[in-house]
């Protein structure tokens, strides 16, 4: 098994592994990653706040040179005013000098502006992705105890503990059964064996003790007619006899009482 | 053997119907990496089909890991591929 069902299982299965060492619990996984934003978030904060700084720098100085650059201006004015161009001059070159630098801190200084605006706007974006975040993740947490929750009762409504409960009780029973039927076996062994019971397992053998039963049964019967024509043949002495051969007849009818343990047995 | 039907749900098959799945499995396989997408589509409903077919649906409150996954039937040759690359079904 190489296909598509296998690798798609195999790599479920290392997913799945790889998603457990991590963390045990999907609520956790969230809330670290909302932790990872938060600090995201405050590392973006953090750079406008560099940002507003080195502006403000650049505010600062942008202030000292253009302070110097009157002071030139000024003292330009003056040398001039005193007649010494030469000096007028100096201020002024020197003033330039100034402007250029002043023009090229200004650039600087529109850069970090237009930055630290795409910086806050930025901050503020994350902000409300991790503010919406945090709610989806409560969401989420809430919806997985509640799903949690319901395959634990779940698994106790359809599986395992109830319904083994069950089986137990059944088997417990067909136990019971078992070995209650298992002792009166054993009881009516012992009692076929000490000879309390008669064996009747057969009807067969039934049939053949009435056959002999009959048999005997007629063979009394024509010894009585033999006695009773021997009686009428030859007088009272075959009285006694007579009544010895009732007693014979009657021999089946003892047959009666040991018969009924056989309902017992079926 | 239980096997996903990604999207579906859980079946339960008997072990000597892979023989026959394999074949279909290979094919599909072998079409994803040649990039045959309407070949991809008829074996993945085939192969689908036979799963349906010949598997007992797990009820949806069982709990068992499958040792086997399919894509969902309407899933994409492309789908597919990413989800058979490392990063593609769980992200991270």
């Amino acid at each position: 098994m190489s296909g598509v069902m296998k690798r798609m299982g195999m790599i479920f299965r290392a997913k799945a592994n790889k998603a457990l060492d991590r963390a045990e619990d999907p609520r956790e996984t969230l809330d670290y990653s909302y932790q990872k934003q938060l600090e995201l978030l405050q590392k973006v904060r953090r750079g406008v706040a560099d940002v507003a700084t080195s502006r403000k720098r650049l505010e600062l100085q942008l202030t000292q040179l253009q302070k110097q650059s009157s002071t030139l201006e000024d003292q330009g004015r003056k040398a001039l005013a005193l007649g010494r161009e030469d000096l007028a001059r100096e201020a002024l070159s020197r003033r330039a000098a100034l402007q250029q630098q002043v023009t090229d801190l200004e650039t600087q200084h529109q850069t970090l502006q237009g930055e630290e605006e795409k910086l806050t706007l930025a901050a503020q974006r994350l902000q409300a992705k991790v503010d919406a975040f945090r709610t989806k993740k409560e969401t989420i947490k809430a919806t997985y105890t509640a799903a949690q929750a319901q395959t634990r009762i779940g698994e106790a409504f359809s599986g395992i503990s109830e319904e083994m409960g069950d089986v137990g009780m059944a088997i417990q029973r067909a136990e019971d059964k078992t070995a209650q039927l298992q002792a009166r076996a054993g009881a009516i062994d012992e009692l076929l064996a000490s000879g309390a019971l008669d064996d009747s397992s057969g009807l067969a053998k039934d049939d053949i003790q009435t056959e002999l039963d009959r048999l005997s049964g007629g063979t009394d019967v024509e010894l009585e007619l033999q006695r009773m024509k021997a009686e009428l043949a030859g007088g009272s002495s075959g009285g006694q006899q007579a009544i010895e051969g009732g007693k014979g007849q009657a021999q089946p009818h003892s047959q009666q009482p040991q018969d009924t343990p056989r309902f017992d047995k079926q | 053997m239980i096997v996903r039907i990604m999207g579906e749900g859980q079946v339960k098959l008997a072990d000597s119907h892979f023989a026959e799945l394999n074949k279909l499995d290979d094919e599909l396989l072998e079409e994803m990496e040649g990039g045959d997408e309407p070949g991809f589509r008829r074996t993945l409903h085939a192969l689908l089909d036979k799963v349906r077919e010949l598997g007992t649906p797990l009820p949806d409150d069982a709990l068992e890991p499958s040792q086997l996954i399919l894509p969902s039937p309407d899933a994409t040759l492309s789908e597919v591929r990413d989800m058979l690359t490392d990063d593609g079904l769980i992200p991270g």
